[in-house]
């Protein structure tokens, strides 16, 4: 589904994060990615969702180079990504609300029949609701909980119907139980909707129970791939197995390794 | 957060200025400061009187800050966004606006009425200038404010420039807009008030100092002074009123 051919991405003259750098992902894969902060992690997740394009090489999906964001592919970022001003609803809304705005156009929206309003309007109802935030559609941003406000920015991306969900540590903000209960709702949603999604996160534990597979990035620039398969994840006992436990060493040894100055 | 005044607040506010100026009236005892005994009853009936126009002199200042308000806000608004988002611009502009901010923009009225001719359009855009250093420069602020993951992730939604204008921009540039206008109505009206004191035939300014100063009507003269306050007064909570329906999300209660 993506695949990333010999990229490169720099940010300006000095700091080169990607060389010829590439990657693949299969459709219906979930994938986490993971390596110390500055690695460029994030930066590849913005590279996969056309909000930065490589200075070289191609990344394309389903066959199509990505240019600018793609109607089909859901980006959640960790904080900051509702709308103060909007309540639970608008933003909630807020995608489907641009849709309408353009109109099937093939570019900013996907092309085809456009969605009637209450089609749209019945859509974010659904997932309000399959979040667990439908009594809170009037409430405004400030008024909820870090929980509730990714839940709402999960129904928002979902409303839409995505192919390919992105996500740029989401649940780093939350306290424990509440990041392992969204962590749960992901891996549901993945089982329900059919999804291809990519995670990154700087939090090993988080790595190994979302990603099926984990792509372990180092200090930049990255040139290889560092692959860990992990068949056990989204299993819902996973986090208690010793088989857990033994893969996030695996993990955390791999990544201990690329620090290797101090030692 | 602002207290917002209560009614009760506005009718104390009220009864204190009047018992003041009453007061005053009786301490200084003289034809220069008549009292609100006097002088509202007249405003009233002048208000509607035919010879008067006063009614005609209230809306022709009415107009003309109003239409100052909207040229100010749409050129300046879309022009701070611009800047506000664009760093390198803005690097390029900051000294110039750093330097022409402060001026004040009514000493340039004679070269104003060179340039434009002696009509509404030079008045209204003598106060334009003002409000629009005030505008660009907050909505400048507030749209450099603007968090990057806030447009990252509305653009991942499809939002293009126009939809970002539509959905991010303007509603967030709205609230410093419209402090922007509050804050600055007084500026606005005393540059009026001098205005139109000259080069024209309307309008309160002319009142208050040809057709009554001059000849000592001073009675009528005030009438003109309560109807200049009272524009600014409705103006003000005008837009406070409005303020406070924009900004809907920040006068909540957590929880």
């Amino acid at each position: 589904m993506i695949a990333v051919d010999r990229i490169r991405f720099a940010y300006g003259q000095q700091s080169t994060v990607f060389e010829s750098f590439s990657w693949t992902v299969d459709t219906g894969q979930t994938w986490a990615i993971i390596g110390p902060s500055g690695c460029g992690k994030s930066t590849l997740l913005y590279l996969l969702a056309g909000l930065r394009r490589p200075d070289s090489g191609v990344i394309t999906i389903h066959g199509q180079p990505v240019q600018r964001p793609r109607p089909r592919t859901g980006l959640i970022l960790q904080d900051h990504g509702l709308l103060p001003w909007a309540t639970v609803w608008k933003n909630a809304r807020l995608g489907l609300t641009i849709r309408e705005f353009y109109g099937p156009d093939g570019e900013h929206a996907p092309g085809g029949e456009a969605l009637s309003k209450a089609t749209a309007n019945e859509q974010v109802a659904y997932w309000l609701d399959r979040l667990n935030i439908s009594a809170l559609r009037e409430k405004y941003p400030s008024q909820l909980s870090g929980g509730q406000r990714q839940r709402t920015a999960i129904a928002r991306t979902l409303a839409m119907e995505p192919d390919l969900l992105l996500m740029d540590e989401p649940f780093s903000s939350l306290d424990a139980l509440t990041r392992e209960n969204l962590q749960n709702v992901v891996v549901d949603l993945q089982r329900e909707v059919e999804l291809t999604s990519v995670i990154v996160t700087h939090d090993i534990d988080e790595a190994v129970f979302l990603g099926e597979r984990i792509l372990v990035l180092s200090e930049p620039p990255n040139r290889q791939t560092r692959i860990v398969e992990n068949d056990g994840a989204g299993s819902s006992n996973y986090r208690k197995s010793t088989a857990f436990a033994a893969r996030v060493a695996q993990v955390r040894d791999i990544l201990g390794a690329s620090y290797a100055p101090a030692t | 957060m602002r207290q917002r005044l209560s009614l009760r607040d506005v009718l104390i506010g009220i009864g204190m200025f009047l018992l003041l100026w009453q007061g005053l009236t009786w301490i200084i005892n003289r034809p220069i400061m008549p009292g609100p005994v006097e002088v509202l009853p007249l405003f009233v009936r002048l208000l509607f009187s035919e010879s008067e126009e006063l009614a005609r002199h209230t809306l022709a200042s009415s107009g003309r800050v109003l239409a100052a308000m909207g040229l100010a806000v749409v050129t300046a608004a879309p022009i701070g966004m611009g800047l506000g988002q664009m760093r390198q611009l803005d690097r390029i502009f900051t000294p110039l606006i750093a330097i022409t901010y402060p001026v004040p923009k009514i000493v340039l009225l004679p070269v104003i009425y060179v340039l434009l001719g002696i009509s509404d359009f030079s008045k209204i855009f003598l106060i334009a200038l003002i409000l629009f250093f005030q505008i660009l420069v907050v909505v400048r602020d507030e749209a450099a404010n603007l968090q990057p993951e806030l447009i990252f992730s509305v653009r991942s939604l499809g939002a293009g420039r126009l939809a970002l204008f539509r959905f991010v921009y303007f509603p967030a540039a709205m609230p410093a807009v419209l402090t922007a206008l509050r804050i600055s109505v007084g500026t606005a009206i005393a540059v009026l008030f001098i205005a139109e004191q000259s080069l024209t035939e309307y309008g309160l300014g002319y009142y208050i100092v040809v057709e009554t100063y001059q000849i000592l009507r001073y009675p009528e003269m005030y009438c003109g002074i309560l109807a200049m306050s009272l524009l600014g007064l409705l103006l003000y909570f005008s837009i406070d009123a409005l303020e406070h329906r924009v900004n809907r999300h920040l006068y909540l209660e957590a929880g």
